[in-house]
């Protein structure tokens, strides 16, 4: 089982991103769990959600304490959650950031999602959408395959240029 | 078709296949989505249903009651403080004969302020006269709001019935759905006590003892022949569509020593503990208890229990630990764990076996010897 943990802002499309990239691995032929943990936070609190992926039926419910991969969609977060906790040892790290991230070890890739979503106005409630964009980089890790995510996102959202900007993700993120 | 969903989703998808003539509800957290959805529904066409937005728990119910005597399939939705809000109606729907399907998405009760799951909520409404399924994914939560109308309105049964899922846990997360094609697997509402205008007739009038001792009697022996109707249907349910259910779903039992007894997510999440539990070489099985009324009768004689109450009765014990004693004689390991959303892994669960002393109780995280 590949288990994902995702750390985002309230209203930044965490819980969304979660979703579409169960769809994907769903569309790969994969089982496929996405599950927000919601606490009282409201807007702009860090929140955090969480994805499973397996060639078996998915039993846990449980939150993910020892992930495979760590997502940091604000690396804002970074000042006051420690995202980096439970991380396996051969465990990845992707973080929406156009540089190096200090305190991030090797293992830690970035991708300027921000500036893909703002290059595609994909802006919403002046924030712009992340959940999108990084599905394409999750594809070029090969998390689920460009193909799945590219019909993932279509079938939740009817604006081409959300697929736009996950191509572009993909072709940004450095392997 | 196949999806994925939420709980939530599935129970709104699950409803628009019924076809309810009226929708009345309230909106609460976690089961929001479910009313959303529904309206969506109903403004969108998909759903030729009356949708009722009320200004209580207490209306949604009451609503339902009148449409449902008026001869109308009817479906509501709620959790925690809502579904004790409409208390007094809940009553009445059981008692008036009328089968409504409610989900409600098991939360905590405040105070403190909680939303997470917890299932004392449902359990508060256990004498009421309701039918009570928990359910364990977002594919069971589909399958049994669908098989709730059916067994709600056989006429063998005419009492209504609730179906639990666990607030976020279940409600929330995202899994896979098949919906399916219903056809005739629902047949048409028809109450033989609606209301005719054509021949009227007093409802809910002033009733004696000897009258009204009658009818409790009438819905203990509904409740009764309701396990067969459940039996038919689940069996008609699996052939039709090809997902069995029970009144339990029994995991690894059939050799196990030691069984741990569970319902909703935490039962679902028992199955891969005794999974580690089996590598150790412990005989394990999980049997996670899906109908809570009517109770079922279980499998459990010469081997230990361990039961997870995710509920409390202050003053008295866990619900399902007490039940499953009464039930069985056998006295349980009583693990009281999960209370208002605490997190239980499935390390945790395989370590209320490991540890485990039957005839005790044990608050998870309070008590000593975890």
């Amino acid at each position: 089982m590949y288990e994902i943990r995702i750390h985002s802002r309230g209203g930044q499309g965490g819980v969304t991103a979660a979703k579409l990239l169960a769809l994907a691995a769903f569309r790969d032929g994969k089982y496929a769990t996405a599950c927000p943990f919601y606490g009282a936070e409201r807007r702009g609190a860090p929140v955090v959600s969480f994805v499973r992926i397996d060639d078996e039926p998915i039993k846990v419910y449980s939150q993910i304490h020892e992930p495979d991969l760590v997502i940091v969609l604000d690396t804002s977060i970074m000042d006051v959650v420690d995202v980096l906790d439970g991380l396996k040892a051969d465990g990845a790290v992707l973080l929406n950031s156009a540089h190096p991230v200090a305190g991030c070890n090797g293992t830690c890739r970035h991708v300027d999602l921000t500036g893909i979503a703002l290059a595609e106005n994909l802006v919403v409630a002046g924030s712009p959408i992340l959940n999108t964009p990084v599905l394409g980089a999750l594809a070029k890790m090969g998390i689920v395959t460009l193909p799945s995510a590219e019909q993932a996102i279509r079938e939740m959202f009817s604006d081409e240029r959300n697929v736009k900007a996950a191509k572009a993700a993909y072709e940004e993120l450095k392997i | 078709m196949l999806t994925i969903a939420t709980g939530n989703k599935a129970v709104a998808a699950a409803v628009k296949a019924a076809k309810p003539g009226v929708v009345a509800a309230y909106p609460i957290t976690p089961q929001t989505e479910i009313v959303e959805q529904i309206a969506d529904y109903v403004t969108s066409g998909d759903l030729a249903s009356r949708y009722i937005p009320v200004e209580s728990e207490h209306s949604a119910m009451a609503a339902c009651i009148g449409a449902s005597v008026g001869g109308v399939r009817t479906f509501t939705a709620t959790s925690s403080h809502g579904l004790l809000y409409m208390h007094e109606m809940v009553h009445w729907a059981a008692g008036a004969r009328l089968p409504i399907v409610m989900a409600n998405v098991n939360r905590a009760l405040g105070p403190g302020w909680n939303t997470w799951a917890e299932h004392t909520d449902a359990f508060s409404q256990r004498d009421t006269g309701w039918l009570q399924v928990f359910v364990g994914t977002v594919q069971e939560a589909y399958d049994a709001t669908l098989m709730a109308f059916r067994i709600a309105e056989d006429e063998r049964v005419l009492l209504p019935v609730m179906v639990n899922l666990d607030g976020f846990a279940l409600s929330h997360i995202t899994q896979a759905l098949e919906t399916v094609e219903i056809g005739d697997f629902l047949p048409p509402f028809r109450l033989p006590h609606a209301i005719d205008t054509e021949n009227p007739r007093g409802y809910g009038p002033m009733t004696g003892p000897a009258d009204y001792f009658r009818f409790r009697w009438d819905i203990e022996r509904s409740m009764r022949d309701a396990r067969d109707v459940i039996a038919e249907v689940e069996r008609e349910f699996a052939g039709r569509f090809g997902r069995a259910y029970g009144p339990t779903e029994d995991y690894r039992c059939e050799d196990a020593e030691v069984i741990v007894v569970a319902m909703g997510s935490l039962g679902k999440e028992a199955e891969v503990a005794i999974d580690h539990l089996r590598d150790e070489g412990v005989k394990a099985g999980s049997m996670r208890l899906r109908w809570f009324r009517p109770f079922p009768d279980l499998d459990l004689a010469g081997r230990e229990v361990v039961v997870i109450d995710r509920d409390y009765s202050f003053g008295f014990g866990g619900v399902v630990a007490h039940s499953i004693r009464s039930k069985t004689g056998i006295e349980p390991y009583s693990v009281i764990a999960g209370l208002g959303g605490q997190e239980v892994t499935y390390n945790d669960i395989a370590d209320f076996v490991r540890n485990r002393h039957p005839g005790e109780e044990m608050w998870f995280g309070v008590s000593d010897h975890v």
